[in-house]
């Protein structure tokens, strides 16, 4: 067993470039929760942190768009974003090439899963590093599922795909973790920006913390559109990590919705 | 086809540093390389930050257009609310208001 940590959090560009304008009463225990979530991640001395991410058309475009994809490079660039902007510098970010090869291989096996050998990070994964691994010294291996361009994977292989990931990190030696992000409730780059629909979302959390598979994946997209907006289609991230960490139930360290960061900014953990 | 064209630009803009700076140095010779209408590129070089919303560009793609054209968040919030009041409401893509106006003012 070499997953060593699974866990959930939020990316929202705002909660780092529009950090100032929070109520620090909310934004200081969420900043809390996300760096006691690196620091859990760090003591487990990963050698390589996956990130299950929904990018927003950073690297993933329309005219050639994977449902799963695997990052297999040597290292990574971001932010994509204005730096100023987002509130974080623009660098390199290292991989693990080998590991993110062999972990593909095996999960071909039970999942046609795309890889690239380039990839640029978006807020969608620069947010998380910022807080989860602040000296970015802990390898990076990003996995993308498509949240953002219909048709979308249906909720049941997301978990799928977790299982299989599971089973891959199982497969190795080396000592993996794995955080699964995206909004819950969200009406992101929309003049809706900031409305959160907070029962929605502790429903949805309810459901994650028990990992009840059925009811996990039993949103219809209509009802998750009209419900959770387009961004609640990134439970798919949280669902992947929910399949990973089958047979696990989770804590919750941090749950508020914070509207000038667009979204119900959410810390969980599984206890593996 | 022609939404879909002023996407891959602004995919391409978002994300590539030296497409970037063709937008900086002649941005009219950057937008000849894509096959747009008179509103598309109309859009695209005033830029008109709430036309481009109404006509459905994705709201990721947009976001991070209207901060490399320097918009301040409210300044691009507001942008889209006037769009919808000027345009009417969004034509194509997931990235509709759910009042057509903006639920949070
Ligand atoms: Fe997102």
């Amino acid at each position: 067993m070499t997953l060593v940590y699974a866990g959930v959090c939020s990316h929202a560009p705002g909660i780092t470039g529009r950090a100032q304008r929070a109520d620090p009463a909310l934004r200081e225990p969420f900043y809390a929760s996300f760096r006691q979530m690196g620091e859990e991640i760090r003591a487990q001395q990963p050698d390589a942190l996956i990130v299950v991410a929904a990018e927003h058309f950073a690297n993933f475009f329309m005219d050639n768009m994977p449902a799963y994809c695997m990052g297999m490079a040597e290292d990574y660039e971001g932010p994509i974003e204005d730096e100023q902007w987002l509130g974080i510098e623009r660098r390199r970010i290292p991989g693990n090439a080998e590991l993110a090869n062999r972990l593909i291989e095996r999960m071909l096996h039970d999942v046609d899963l795309a890889y690239a050998q380039e990839w640029k990070f978006d807020h969608g994964v620069m947010v998380p590093l910022h807080f989860l691994t602040p000296a970015y010294d802990v390898p990076v291996i990003p996995i993308n599922i498509n949240c953002q361009g219909p048709p979308i994977t249906p909720l049941h292989r997301a978990y799928e795909f977790g299982r299989t990931l599971r089973k891959a990190c199982d497969a190795v030696d080396e000592r993996i973790a794995v955080v699964g992000t995206g909004g819950l409730s969200h009406w992101p780059a929309t003049p809706d920006s900031g409305k959160i629909n907070e029962t929605w979302d502790r429903t949805f959390l309810d459901r994650w913390l028990a990992n009840d598979r059925e009811a996990l994946t039993s949103y219809s997209d209509e009802a998750t559109y009209f419900d959770a907006g387009q961004g609640g289609f990134e439970i798919r991230t949280f669902i992947a990590v929910a399949g990973a960490a089958e047979g696990s139930t989770g804590e919750l360290y941090y749950y508020a919705p914070i509207p000038i960061f667009a979204v119900g900014c959410t810390i969980a953990r599984m206890h593996l | 086809m022609s939404l879909y064209t002023v996407q891959k630009l602004l995919y391409q803009l978002n994300r590539d540093r030296s497409v970037q700076q063709r937008y900086k140095d002649d941005f009219a010779a950057l937008l000849e390389d894509y096959d747009l209408t008179g509103e598309e590129r109309h859009a695209l070089a005033a830029p008109d930050i709430g036309l481009l919303y109404v006509m459905g560009v994705n709201g990721q793609l947009l976001m991070h257009y209207a901060a490399l054209c320097g918009f301040e968040w409210d300044q691009y919030i507001s942008a889209m609310r006037e769009g919808l009041a000027e345009h009417g409401s969004v034509r194509a893509g997931l990235y509709a208001a759910t009042d057509d106006r903006g639920a949070v003012s």
